[in-house]
């Protein structure tokens, strides 16, 4: 009787657990994802200005979205939508090369600038990001690519150049691809090029993938480097410079339903990348032949 | 064990520069003056002609601007821009004058230049001196087509790595020695010096460190501040981050799955749409007072002072940060937490410990053995995290209008003012030099007791 009471009541001790746990849990998660639907809501908002005095809209429209793909007088949505894309590819196939490459080259063949270029890349690392941003705006200057189209060149080669820095993700999965197959292969009278091309790629399917979303994304979601380089170039700006413009002073009240619906309308494919990537994130950590 | 490990060649080859220098034949030491000469001379003479052109276009390039260039790089320029009235066509005529930017720039890209010319040269040497002893002993010597092939095979690292090395060089390396060239310059709009300019050593230095001006006072008031905001913003997220993944990953939590959606969605919106967003929801007139508001628990026409009080301005960046950065330690912690050996608890639960010990005894100390790579790269992260900042507050509110930063403002985002809307380059390039150097020293002592560094990687 006195033990029945007992594991009743440790029974009873862990609903309550578990009822609070998930109670917290729930709070927590309308925490964070409370803005995502205010920004949804705001994005088919009716009434325009950018601060209502009422919570959730009153009525609701699709004009929003319309205007950001008609109104393109101010502000061209679809032009930089078009820019940021061009860029988005051409950063992309350069940038997934390096990395690739250069992870590679770390990871498997031996050769004596191996540690110093890995010491580097680790020094260059503790450098803020765009303290050099200002020189590179020189540099890129200097050679005159900071004017009309070319400053799209300019853009890729930003988003680009570092590439080579970033291996450390990418080392550490091949670092996981046994290397007896490495071996077998060079027995077998492959060279190193093609255990590369036609081995070690193949085999590290997620990595690679990883690696070109990232590297596809980032011209989305950079808008320092692209707003020092594009300075007043309004046909060149990327979309995250024109989001950020939509919210300035002079523009906040009759576009702020519009910068929600840009926002929705950008968010969708990354989010969709972002969730397709997160299994090979976590793939790329744990390795590539699972023992 | 010694600070300083003794310097192991794992690379050892014959065919060095002094043994060609002491040994090499009458070809070989041509080559020291003839690039590639010693190549020609023996069976090479595509890859000889190469090292050729090469010297050939670097000394033109030296005779037509680069020693010019060089010259100019002690006085960085002396010819002012002026004022001249034409009196033919009744207008003012600008002269050309010099500008110690450009003067800058081409001077340390000719420096650079000249550095990869002495490794070209080193390159020529060590390869005439290969050619010649493998001549003399009779040897096969490569031709041009098998010194491609072997590109493929056995130096694979110099066709993959050379691409790379060429952008880091041209856009990161370079830029990064031009802005700490200007920390040592004038270059700024204090004084007018934006188009000429001139070393003046360390004063900027001087400058920075001397707290009774208002420029020094506030350097550290910022340094202050950013090493604050990086051990919080660090901190909160990677515990808070554990205990959630923690929860989730519980036995009993049902729809795990959900949960975690709930919180990775979150990270799915581009960071710096969901801070935009962040700010102007917390705008005096923002959804967030206007909720507030409309359920009562704050008077009609009151607002809380998110981004105007420098204490309610900080605490609100970095309980934002908690939103923008746990979604991403919860999908790095989970991963590690799954792997903490299950013995560990079970042994720990028949000894009778309590959930609070198990998280202190167990999970903790091996969750920071496993992760502190991953803490030190945030911290540093965290202390050049120009986004949050820049995006939320801008760096306000500011309280002192003499000075140049607000009261969220950290190093790096002070640095992106100074350089961006004020001009003041060399303080920006100063400040730069700074961060780098104290994440350097953090960055050194952590690493080297940590277990990635005892294992490989860097330093």
């Amino acid at each position: 009787m006195a033990a029945k009471t007992k594991v009743r009541s440790a029974k009873k001790r862990r609903f309550i657990n578990n009822t609070i746990v998930h109670v917290v849990l729930a709070i927590l998660a309308f925490i964070w994802v409370f803005p995502i639907i205010w920004v949804i809501l705001t994005s088919f908002r009716a009434e325009k200005g950018s601060y209502v005095s009422t919570f959730f809209p009153q009525s609701f429209t699709l004009d929003n979205y319309v205007k950001l793909f008609t109104d393109t007088s101010i502000l061209n949505f679809p032009q930089m939508f078009m820019n940021t894309l061009f860029i988005a590819v051409c950063a992309c196939i350069l940038s997934t090369f390096y990395v690739l490459a250069v992870s590679y080259c770390l990871s498997r063949l031996k050769f004596k600038l191996r540690k110093p270029y890995m010491n580097m890349a680790m020094i260059l690392g503790l450098f803020p990001g765009f303290m050099s941003m200002i020189a590179v705006y020189f540099i890129l200057k200097a050679i005159g690519l900071t004017e009309g189209n070319l400053i799209k060149v300019a853009l890729i080669l930003c988003y680009s150049g570092g590439a080579g820095l970033s291996f450390q993700i990418a080392k550490g999965f091949f670092d996981t691809v046994p290397i007896a197959v490495d071996e077998a292969a060079l027995l077998d009278g492959c060279t190193r090029w093609q255990i590369f091309t036609k081995i070690t790629l193949p085999l590290s399917k997620p990595i690679v993938i990883y690696t070109v979303l990232t590297s596809f994304m980032a011209p989305w979601l950079d808008f320092i480097f692209a707003k020092v380089i594009c300075r007043a170039n309004s046909d060149q700006y990327t979309v995250a410079i024109g989001l950020w413009n939509m919210l300035q002073k002079e523009y906040i009240d009759s576009w702020y339903t519009s910068f929600a619906a840009g926002a929705v309308l950008i968010s969708i494919p990354i989010a969709i990348l972002f969730l397709f990537m997160q299994r090979y994130y976590v793939d790329g950590m744990s390795g590539a032949v699972k023992g | 064990m010694g600070i300083r490990k003794k310097h192991v060649n794992n690379f050892p080859t014959p065919y060095t520069c002094t043994a060609a220098i002491r040994e090499g034949g009458m070809e070989t030491k041509l080559s020291m003056v003839l690039m590639g000469f010693g190549n020609i001379i023996h069976k090479q003479k595509i890859k000889g002609l190469l090292y050729l052109a090469i010297e050939v276009a670097y000394i033109v390039f030296m005779i037509v601007n680069g020693i010019q260039f060089l010259s100019m790089l002690g006085s960085l320029g002396t010819v002012e821009q002026k004022e001249i009235w034409d009196e033919a066509n009744q207008i003012y005529v600008y002269t050309k004058g010099d500008q110690s930017i450009l003067i800058l720039l081409y001077g340390v890209a000719t420096v650079l230049l000249t550095i990869l010319m002495i490794c070209a040269w080193r390159g020529a040497l060590k390869s005439a001196y290969k050619a010649e002893c493998l001549d003399k002993q009779g040897k096969h010597v490569n031709n041009f087509v098998e010194d491609l092939k072997s590109l493929l095979h056995e130096n694979l690292h110099r066709l993959l790595m050379t691409p790379p090395m060429i952008f880091i060089g041209a856009l990161t390396i370079l830029p990064l020695i031009f802005m700490i060239c200007m920390a040592f310059t004038n270059y700024s709009k204090i004084d007018n010096h934006l188009m000429l300019f001139d070393w003046v050593g360390l004063e900027n230095f001087k400058a920075l460190f001397d707290s009774s001006s208002i420029l020094g006072s506030t350097f550290w008031s910022v340094l202050g501040w950013t090493l604050v905001w990086a051990f919080f913003a660090t901190f909160s997220n990677y515990i808070f981050g554990m205990i959630l993944s923690i929860v989730i990953n519980r036995k009993d939590t049902k729809a795990k799955g959900f949960w975690r959606f709930c919180f990775v969605l979150s990270c799915a919106v581009p960071m710096f749409v969901s801070l935009l967003i962040m700010r102007t929801m917390l705008q005096p007139e923002g959804a967030v007072n206007v909720l507030l508001r409309n359920l009562g628990l704050i008077a009609p026409d009151a607002s809380l002072p998110f981004f105007t009080d420098p204490t309610w301005a900080r605490v609100t960046v970095i309980v934002i940060n908690i939103w923008v950065g746990v979604p991403y330690t919860l999908l790095q912690l989970t991963g590690v937490l799954q792997n903490i050996p299950g013995e560990l608890y079970e042994a720990a639960r028949v000894d009778g410990a309590n959930a609070v010990q198990i998280f202190f005894k167990i999970t903790l100390p091996y969750m920071l053995y496993v992760t502190t790579p991953y803490l030190i790269t945030t911290f540093t992260g965290n202390v050049n995290n120009f986004n949050v900042i820049y995006l939320l507050s801008g760096g306000d509110p500011v309280t002192n209008l003499e000075s140049t930063a607000g009261s969220t403002d950290l190093l790096v985002t002070w640095l992106y003012k100074l350089t961006v809307d004020k001009q003041y380059y060399n303080i920006g390039a100063v400040i730069g030099i700074l961060t780098f150097i104290i994440l350097a020293i953090a960055a050194l002592l952590t690493y080297r007791n940590s277990k990635s560094y005892k294992e490989e990687g860097g330093f």
